[in-house]
């Protein structure tokens, strides 16, 4: 007994002075620690790929527009759109000069952005979706040149260097300013406030119901009881599908699509598979086994693509196996962003998961 | 579904349960129920009072109640292209205290969730140090340790209400934050193992993932309060919050907590990378933008009643309790109002009360059943006071995204529902 008191003694000392939690900072030691190792000047070199505004970073290097168009066509395009216009609600690149101050500015690389290092860093770093770091220098150069032609701040003859690129600026750099919420919002926002009769009378002036935007969710029973109903349905579909999966497991091993879902993972930025697949930068590829190439209902194909389907290109074993060892050789001028499965021994595998995930 | 003894009959027991109840309460005296009830009476309706339940081992990695499995992370598929790059939201309505469970914590990836095993992480610190140096997980482990309970929250949270009221739920207004007990070493300690020169102002910290994210930070925050971070509410973090190691950047903005760590670079200027040029800046009306808006302003919203969490109990004593935070400090201080802010009451504080930290407030009263228009305001330690939408959007405008700290309005109707509304 004795001792629970003394314990909650110290407990209601401690909540009366809530600072004991956020106690001291962990020790410095003088000359450090002696932890961790040297890296090396091959490891820096590996990691540090970093562009600064003003030049730090940048390797030598050049690309023209041309070279950047047909890099974009067949790498970028398929979400950006052609002329960085955007698909779908991924990033629009170019355009929308003139807009920021409007009620619907447009945030481009040409209308927003500062410095062009920064298109050249991200686009190294990050880019294409799915694959980043896969660009050569001289690629990257070519792309941001295919940016800077798409945004009207050069001719469809220019080459980007590391010797012009800092010659290069962007118009709304001037624009950004330091932040200013302490000189500009404190001494309004630190005001004591109205605590009783702050109003005459208050009325709603808008309501997120009117929208109707909001995610449904099982919160009332009314919607908890639908769930349950189509749970059921789903349930009769799980069973069905089941007869049918039998079918296609017999045929398949299961190791095979297990590593074909890994290798899948390089596929599905841009592509779905299975229940509730939708088209997307790529389109869906539920029943693409055995299917007319270019025929995915409600997907925007590459006319290249559409003409291989109707010249008879079907998604046989073989098709699907030269398409994704090298898919512009395959089909010259489709606008797939991928350049290929680099062992060949990951496409049967592949081929299982889309046929498991998929359908026949 | 409907035979199946484990699915919602409890709940929707529970839910009729509540209204006599309610019923009850509003008369102003004890009611006895009109019969006896079942599941006090019946052992048949207890089973679980007669027969045995699971035994140890069961879910040797435990999880939440079964009853409970609707309380989960949610995104909005209009937000984004695609959810490789894309955002859910903490449920905060169903949560108490001030700790997110880790398994509740909203996710934001740019390229999706890295997977790294501890054994292949690499930390490298390069730049203007006097010796570039590449840590392992284990090296970072024998380095000192703090633990710090900290919010972070996305500096796009509340984005989507900059126009108007959109989405219905604090989940979905609110959600982009969670707060979590790190552990880890603080960033202070390993730049000094590298040697910062003196010309080395600036850091730009960069991620191992797909996006390769990167943000620059200044050398006095780096020096200051950020940890290297491992473990998070005592476990370690989870590989959607950047296992095995991210960085954590007290009371600033989410996206420069990068996840899934990887190197540390010493410089002596901003890098001015994408996510603090094309994102994470503050477009104002004029057409100019804010840059380095990294502190998180004082906020606070209701989380109970609200859209997605009604009063179903009728009148009577009712819980009001909400969330509130400052990038900046402590919450000494709520404000709630049920009459559309006429008049204020100051809420109840309770639990611990740290810098940077999720605080949780309450306010008690009984409903008289009529509508009512709910408010919360913060004030912080600095003597900042959470501000209306209006007064934001007088000096930021309307197209900002980010940085939305404005006071929240939840609209109660007679039934006890809830919506997201404006007032004027």
């Amino acid at each position: 007994m004795k001792k629970v008191l003394t314990l909650s003694a110290i407990l209601l000392a401690g909540s009366a002075s809530l600072a004991f939690a956020q106690e001291a900072a962990a020790p410095s030691r003088d000359g450090g620690y002696g932890l961790g190792r040297a890296a090396a000047p091959e490891e820096v070199a590996a990691w540090d790929i970093d562009i600064r505004p003003d030049g730090m970073g940048l390797p030598a290097g050049s690309g023209d527009v041309w070279t950047g168009e047909e890099l974009w066509i067949a790498q970028c395009s398929a979400c950006h759109g052609d002329f960085g216009e955007a698909v779908g609600r991924w990033p629009v690149l170019a355009g929308g000069f003139g807009t920021l101050d409007g009620e619907d500015p447009v945030k481009t690389i040409g209308s927003y952005w500062p410095y062009l290092s920064t298109v050249w860093d991200y686009v190294h770093r990050a880019m294409p979706y799915g694959a980043a770091q896969s660009l050569s220098d001289d690629d990257v150069y070519a792309i941001v040149a295919y940016l800077m032609y798409v945004n009207n701040l050069v001719d469809d003859d220019f080459t980007l260097s590391s010797d012009n690129f800092l010659d290069v600026r962007l118009e709304n750099e001037e624009n950004f300013f330091m932040d200013d919420r302490i000189e500009v919002e404190f001494p309004i926002f630190t005001q004591e406030p109205c605590m009783e009769n702050c109003a005459e009378s208050i009325e709603i002036t808008m309501r997120a119901a009117v929208l109707d935007v909001t995610p449904d969710e099982g919160t009332d029973e009314a919607v908890v009881e639908e769930a349950a109903v189509v749970e059921e349905a789903a349930v009769e579909e799980v069973v069905e599908e089941a007869v049918v999966e039998e079918v296609v497991e017999a045929a398949l091993d299961p190791a095979l699509i297990e590593a074909g879902e890994s290798t899948f993972r390089q596929c599905r930025s841009c592509h779905q598979v299975g229940d509730g697949a939708r088209n997307a930068a790529g389109p869906a590829l539920n029943g693409i086994y055995n299917a007319q190439a270019g025929t995915r209902e409600g997907f925007r194909y590459s006319p290249a693509l559409v003409e291989a389907g109707e010249g008879g290109t079907v998604w046989t074993d073989e098709a699907l196996t030269a398409f994704l060892l090298d898919p512009r050789g395959y089909i010259s001028g489709n606008r797939m962003a991928f350049r290929g499965v680099r062992d060949e021994a990951d496409i049967p595998g592949l081929i299982a998961y889309l046929r498991s995930e998929g359908g026949e | 579904m409907v035979d199946d003894p484990k699915f919602t009959p409890t709940r929707r027991r529970f839910l009729q349960g509540a209204a006599v109840a309610g019923g009850a309460a509003a008369t102003g005296q004890l009611a006895h129920a009109q019969a006896a009830d079942p599941l006090i009476t019946d052992l048949g309706e207890q089973p679980w009072s007669q027969y045995l339940g699971d035994g140890v081992d069961a879910a040797p990695y435990g999880m939440p109640s079964r009853h409970e499995a609707h309380v989960v992370r949610r995104n909005v598929p209009w937000l984004t292209a695609d959810s490789v790059s894309s955002v859910n939201f903490t449920p905060l309505h169903e949560m108490d205290g001030i700790i997110t469970p880790n398994g509740l914590c909203f996710e934001r990836h740019h390229g999706g969730v890295a997977d790294v095993a501890p054994e292949d992480f690499r930390l490298m610190i390069n730049g203007l140090v006097d010796s570039e140096m590449v840590f392992t997980l284990e090296d970072i482990m024998r380095f000192p340790r703090e633990n710090r309970t900290y919010f972070l929250e996305c500096a796009a949270n509340s984005g989507m209400e900059w126009r108007g009221s959109q989405l219905n739920g604090c989940q979905f207004t609110h959600g982009m934050i969670h707060n979590v007990m790190y552990t880890g070493v603080p960033l202070r300690l390993l730049l000094e193992e590298a040697g910062v020169k003196t010309e080395g102002t600036w850091l730009l910290a960069e991620g191992a993932d797909a996006s390769g994210m990167s943000r620059s930070i200044p050398m006095e925050k780096a020096m200051d309060d950020c940890l290297v971070a491992f473990a998070m509410n005592g476990e370690r973090l989870r590989p959607e919050q950047g296992y095995p190691v991210r960085l954590v950047v007290p009371g600033w903005e989410g996206n420069m907590w990068v996840k899934w760590l990887r190197r540390l670079e010493v410089g002596d200027a901003p890098w001015h990378h994408r996510e603090e040029t094309s994102k994470y800046t503050d477009l104002l009306e004029h057409g100019e933008a804010r840059r380095f808006t990294w502190e998180m302003d004082a906020k606070s919203v209701i989380t109970n009643p609200s859209p997605q969490a009604p009063i179903t109990h009728g009148p009577g004593p009712t819980v009001l309790t909400g969330v509130a935070w400052s990038g900046r400090g402590t919450i000494p201080r709520v404000d709630v109002t049920i009459d559309g802010g006429i008049n204020w009451h100051q809420a109840r504080m309770s639990g611990p009360s740290f810098e940077k930290s999720m605080h949780r407030f309450y306010f008690e009263f009984d409903w008289d059943g009529s509508p009512m228009l709910l408010q919360s305001r913060a004030h912080d330690s600095t003597g900042y006071v959470q501000p209306t939408k209006d007064a934001l959007r007088e000096i930021r405008g309307e197209n900002s995204i980010y940085h939305n700290n404005g006071i929240q309005t939840w609209a109660v109707d007679e039934s006890g529902a809830a919506e997201n509304v404006e007032i004027g």
